[in-house]
C-alpha cells in the first residue's frame, strides 16, 4: 500500500485526534491572536456607545446550552458595555433555554460586576414566554399583554422599570443574541421592520452568512459566531481598559480555533492532492 | 457539591464525545438523559412561565393565589378561554377516537402563522431585499470616488444578477446568457463555501468550549 493509498482510506478517527490536539495543544499554551473589530461589529459597538444613560436596550437571549460557548462571550460583553454606559437593561428570551441563562449572565456579571445597579430601577429580568414570532407580533402593540409579570413573579406594573414601557417601539435598541429560530431573523422581520426599531443581533457562525444580507439597512450590525464575540472584546478593552485583566472568552477562544481551522484545511489540501493523483493513475492505467 | 456536579458535567462530556471513536452504552445513556431532561425543563418552564401567568390567571385569577400572588387580584379576562378551548381541543389528538378534533386548533395554528409569516416575509425578505440591491454602483463618498464602496457595491449587484439568471430556467443557457448563468453558479460556490467556513467555526467553537470545561473547570490545567 502506498502513502497515497494509506491517506486515502485513512480512519476518521485520527483526524478527530488531530482536530483535538489542534485544539488542546493551543489552550494549553494560551495561543491567543489579536483582534480588531470590523464595520460589522463596530457599528453595534458604535451605538450603543452613542446611546445617552438611560436609555432602553433589550437583550433577547434565544439560545440554549449548546450554543452558550459562541454565544455567552458576547452577552457578558454586551451586558458589560450596557451597564458602563448607564443604559437600562430589559432582558427576555424567546428560548425557555435562555431563560436558564439569563439568570446565570445576571448573577455573573450584571450582579457580581456592577452590584451598584438595583434590579427593577436598572435592569430587569422578563424570562420567557412562549409563542415564538406570535409573541415579537404582540410585543410591538402591547409589551404587557404578554408580560404580566417578571420572571420572579411581581406584577408588571410594580416593577418602576416597566412603568413607561408600553410596546417594542419604547426601546432604544433591540439586541438578539440567538442560536437559531426564532431569533435575530425574527427580531428583525417581526419588530425591527415594521416598528423601525434599530436591531442588532449576535449569532452562531452557522446562522451568520444568512443574516449578513440584512446588513447595514435592516440589522445595525451582527456579531458572528465566536470571531464577532472576539471582536466585540476587543473594542470593548480599547474603549475601557479596565477589561483587560478580566476574561476575554471570546479573544481565548480564537487561537485553538484559528490552529483548528489550519489543520482542516491541510487535510482538505492533502484530500485534494490525493484525489488528482489517484484521477492521473486511473487515466495513465486505462491508457496503457 | 460543586465538584460533584463537574465531575458529572465531565463524565456526560467524555461520554457523548465516546461516540466518535464508536457507539457505546455511555453515549446511549448521555443521549437518553439529555432528551429526558430537555423535555420536562421546556414543559416546566411553559407551565409556569407562560400557561400560568398568561392563561390560568387570566380567565381565573384566584386560582394562581399560591403560586403568583401578584396576579390572584386582577379582573378576570374571559375571552381567554377561546384560547384555553383550542388548547384542550389540541390535546384530543392523544385519542383515536376523537382525534380528528385537534385539526380545527392546528388548522387556527397554521392559518394565523402563515398570515402572519406572509405579510411579514413579503415586507423585509421580498421588499426590503430588493430595496437592499438598489445601491449605487459609482459611490461617491465626501465628494470623491470611493473605490472600495463602489467595487463592494458591484460584487452585490453582480452577484444577485447572475444568480437570478442561474435560477431563470425559460431561456436557454447559452451565450451571454450562459455566461451570466455561470458566473451566477460560481457566486453560489462562494456562498456555500463560506456557508461551510463558518460552519466549521461554529463546531470548533462548541469543541474549544467543552475542552475549556475539561482542562479548566474539571481539571484545573487552564485558567477561565
Amino acid at each position: 500500500m502506498t502513502f497515497f493509498d494509506r491517506i486515502k482510506n485513512i480512519d476518521r478517527r485520527i483526524i478527530f485526534l488531530f482536530i483535538a490536539l489542534s485544539v488542546i495543544i493551543p489552550l494549553l499554551l494560551n495561543i491567543t491572536f489579536k483582534e480588531e473589530a470590523g464595520p460589522i461589529v463596530k457599528n453595534v459597538f458604535d451605538k450603543i456607545e452613542s446611546l445617552p444613560a438611560g436609555s432602553r436596550i433589550l437583550l433577547s437571549l434565544d439560545y440554549g446550552p449548546s450554543t452558550v460557548p459562541e454565544i455567552q462571550p458576547m452577552v457578558n460583553a454586551l451586558v458589560r458595555h450596557s451597564n458602563e454606559k448607564d443604559l437600562k437593561i430589559f432582558f427576555m428570551c424567546l428560548w425557555a433555554t435562555g431563560q436558564n441563562l439569563t439568570t446565570t449572565t445576571v448573577d455573573s456579571v450584571q450582579i457580581k460586576e456592577f452590584p451598584d445597579k438595583v434590579y427593577g430601577i436598572d435592569y430587569v429580568n422578563l424570562g420567557y414566554k412562549a409563542g415564538n414570532e406570535g409573541l415579537i407580533n404582540v410585543l410591538i402593540t402591547d409589551m404587557k399583554k404578554m408580560y404580566t409579570t417578571d420572571v420572579f413573579g411581581t406584577y408588571i406594573d410594580d416593577i418602576e422599570l416597566m412603568k413607561p414601557v408600553r410596546n417594542l417601539t419604547s426601546f432604544d435598541l433591540i439586541i438578539g443574541l440567538g442560536g437559531g429560530t426564532p431569533g435575530i431573523k425574527e427580531w428583525i422581520l417581526f419588530a425591527g421592520d415594521p416598528g423601525n426599531i434599530p436591531v442588532a443581533g449576535g449569532c452562531t457562525a452557522v446562522q451568520a452568512p444568512l443574516l449578513y444580507p440584512y446588513w447595514p439597512n435592516q440589522l445595525l450590525g451582527l456579531l458572528g459566531g465566536i470571531k464577532g464575540a472576539a471582536e466585540y472584546e476587543s473594542e470593548l478593552i480599547k474603549n475601557y481598559p479596565k477589561y483587560k485583566d478580566k476574561s476575554q472568552p471570546g479573544i481565548n477562544m480564537m487561537g485553538p480555533q484559528a490552529i483548528a481551522h489550519i489543520v482542516i484545511m491541510l487535510f482538505i489540501i492533502i484530500g485534494n492532492i490525493t484525489f488528482f493523483i489517484e484521477r492521473s493513475r486511473e487515466k495513465k492505467a486505462g491508457m496503457g | 457539591m460543586h465538584d460533584l456536579w463537574t465531575w458529572f458535567g465531565a463524565f456526560l462530556t467524555l461520554a457523548i464525545l465516546s461516540f466518535l471513536y464508536k457507539d457505546n452504552v455511555f453515549y446511549k445513556f448521555s443521549e437518553h438523559l439529555f432528551v429526558g431532561v430537555s423535555a420536562a425543563y421546556w414543559m416546566v418552564v411553559g407551565i409556569w412561565g407562560t400557561l400560568f401567568p398568561n392563561l390560568i390567571a387570566k380567565i381565573y385569577p384566584e386560582a394562581v393565589r399560591f403560586v403568583l400572588p401578584s396576579l390572584a387580584d386582577r379582573e378576570p379576562e374571559y375571552h381567554y378561554i377561546f384560547a384555553a378551548a383550542l388548547g384542550i381541543l389540541l390535546l384530543m389528538r392523544l385519542s383515536s377516537k376523537i382525534g380528528w378534533i385537534s385539526r380545527w386548533p392546528l388548522a387556527f395554528i397554521v392559518g394565523t402563522t402563515a398570515g402572519l409569516n406572509l405579510v411579514r416575509f413579503l415586507r423585509s425578505d421580498f421588499i426590503g431585499q430588493v430595496q437592499n440591491t438598489m445601491i449605487p454602483l459609482i459611490v461617491i463618498k465626501d465628494g470623491s470616488f470611493s473605490f472600495l464602496d463602489s467595487f463592494s457595491n458591484v460584487v452585490i449587484f453582480i452577484g444577485v444578477f447572475c444568480g437570478l439568471i442561474y435560477f431563470f430556467f425559460s431561456k436557454e443557457h447559452k451565450g451571454v446568457f450562459g455566461v451570466a448563468s455561470r458566473i451566477g453558479i460560481w457566486v453560489l460556490m462562494v456562498t456555500f463555501g463560506a456557508g461551510f467556513g463558518y460552519t466549521v467555526m461554529a463546531r470548533i467553537s462548541l469543541l474549544v468550549g467543552r475542552m475549556q470545561f475539561l482542562l479548566g473547570d474539571w481539571l484545573g490545567l487552564i485558567s477561565r
